[in-house]
């Protein structure tokens, strides 16, 4: 016996909203997406052979996120910041955005500290990764989970 | 019309550290919308932001789509000497926007 | 399933839904809050800080047009109204207000726009135009702090009864009012968001949604498409008696312009 799909049912396989609430009248195609193999092929890129060892990254992300337009997303490394030992770059990394890659810094002695803030696009609760580089040439790694909602009422435009 | 909003301070100690605040206005399309009618809007992003200290570079940021419309970056620089802290945004279809501010370090 | 059967599960669900929803009638003075205090601290911040905050681009820009002199007059903003921080300071607090000419209350951009083809002799900024957006967030901004007042008289009464019934009454596909979800049932939550009071403390403001700041028309829009009604074309008087409304609604609260929003 066919069993009838309800309109919820095919909205939420297509990706629509989440709630059944305020669905809009334009279902909102969903990108293809980064996978977190995909990530870790962005990080390779970065990292080339060298082993990428945890620690001295501070990323600091709002664990739930009001709106995945606008994250702000703040990112540390504890370093001297001298001609001899500074942080080289930091990039910045997504697990399920549709690009793995998300925004890269470069520094020198010159910055004073090797700290960083911007806002970033989630477009689903995930991980994100920062990755740094030392003058030294080893690479260091943090990171940090956030959960990211739908606006309830979407708008038609 | 780009506009940009800088916050250095005006003035600052020989040596100290100092945070550099800008936003820009740029919509960061990131090319994976779609519109109404199911075309795929095209990628326009900013996607260089460098900073110069009396030209030598002291600070880059390649963005990626994820980075969010209206760019926010916050970055810091060591104050060395007066003079001119320049920021250069450059992005698809030929986005370049410059502006400087002076800085008085004694 | 038999018809009594579906009668009675559905009026079962009809309670239930009943039950979780609060009538709770207009706000009180004492409990009125803006959107600001239902973000989260890293949205308060991004307002917050001027540096940070998106809207003061429009400011901005806005800025540079209000002492570009256009049209056929060749006037400024600044020719007639000088320094917008002392001409304009309160005037955004005050909107929508009463025009004489039409006889009817206009909001913020209406007003700009009525400078603009009577005494500039310049044509129309289009709704949600950046040049509108950015003359409106710069205007607004001059009232940042001071008490929302809107003048209330035999003149605008009836405008503000018309936004008032607009307000308690169902509609759209969803059947519901304005009232039940923000005077009745704020501070819960719609599916990942809070439900604010919905006082228009803060426009223009720059939503986290639109990635753009945008006019209180465009976000009253966005709730009557939710509710999936049509929603009225910008300038429509519905929605001029409706933003009368929710401003003498937010009577002595602070206007707090260019807000930032989730």
């Amino acid at each position: 016996m066919k069993r009838p799909t309800s309109r919820r049912q095919f909205l939420l396989a297509a990706g629509g909203a989440v709630a059944g609430f305020g669905l809009a009248s334009v279902v909102h195609v969903k990108p293809a997406r980064a996978t977190p193999a995909a990530m870790q092929e962005a990080i390779r890129k970065v990292v080339g052979p060298a082993s990428v060892n945890t620690g001295k990254v501070t990323l600091e992300l709002p664990p739930l996120v009001e709106n995945g337009n606008t994250v702000p997303l703040a990112v540390s490394v504890e370093s001297p910041m001298t001609e001899a030992d500074h942080v080289r770059t930091i990039h910045v990394f997504t697990e399920k955005n549709p690009l793995p890659d998300v925004v890269s810094f470069r520094f020198g002695p010159r910055a004073g500290r090797a700290s960083v803030a911007t806002r970033i696009r989630l477009t689903d609760t995930q991980t994100v990764v920062a990755i740094c580089e030392l003058s030294d040439g080893s690479f260091w790694s943090g990171s940090a989970a956030v959960v990211v909602t739908l606006a309830a009422c979407l708008e038609d435009v | 019309m780009a506009s940009a909003l800088i916050n250095v301070p005006a003035r600052a100690r020989r040596g100290e550290i100092i945070e550099v605040k800008t936003l820009i206005s740029h919509p960061m399309e990131s090319g994976h919308r779609r519109s109404q009618l199911g075309a795929l809007i095209p990628r326009d992003i900013i996607r260089l932001f460098v900073c110069t200290y009396n030209g030598t570079e002291v600070f880059r940021a390649e963005l990626h789509p994820a980075i969010a419309a209206n760019p926010f970056v916050v970055f810091s620089t060591v104050a060395t000497e007066s003079g001119t802290i320049a920021f250069h945004w450059t992005g698809d279809n030929g986005f370049s926007v410059t502006e400087s501010v002076a800085i008085t370090v004694g | 399933m038999g018809p009594l059967c579906a009668a009675a599960s559905a009026l079962a669900v009809g309670a239930l839904v009943m039950a979780t929803f609060a009538f709770a009638g207009e706000i009180p003075r004492s409990e009125r809050r803006s959107g600001y205090d239902f973000m989260s601290r890293e949205t308060r911040a991004m307002q917050d800080d001027d540096s940070a905050n998106p809207g003061l681009l429009w400011v901005l820009e806005g800025e540079g047009l209000w002492n570009r002199k256009i049209g056929t007059a060749g006037r400024a903003c600044a020719d007639c109204h000088g320094d917008a921080r002392a001409s304009m300071k309160g005037v955004a607090a005050r909107h929508p207000s009463f025009d004489a000419a039409r006889r009817r209350p206009v909001n913020l951009e209406q007003r700009i726009n009525v400078c603009r083809t009577d005494r500039q002799k310049a044509p129309l900024l289009a709704w949600e135009s950046r040049d509108l957006l950015a003359l409106t967030a710069y205007v607004a901004r001059q009232s940042r702090g001071l008490p929302i007042e809107v003048a209330i008289d035999q003149r605008t009464q009836p405008v503000l009864d018309a936004g008032r019934a607009a307000f308690h009454r169902r509609q759209g596909q969803l059947n519901l009012a304005c009232s039940q979800c923000h005077d009745d049932n704020w501070g819960r939550r719609l599916a990942g968001n809070v439900v604010p009071q919905a006082h228009p403390t803060g426009y223009p403001l720059y939503r986290l949604e639109w990635q753009s700041l945008g006019s209180l028309q465009r976000r009253l829009r966005n709730c009557l498409v939710g509710l999936r009604a049509e929603p009225h074309e910008y300038g429509a008087p519905e929605l001029v008696d409706l933003e009368l409304f929710l401003m003498w609604r937010a009577r002595g609260m602070t206007f707090e312009a260019p807000a930032v929003r989730p």
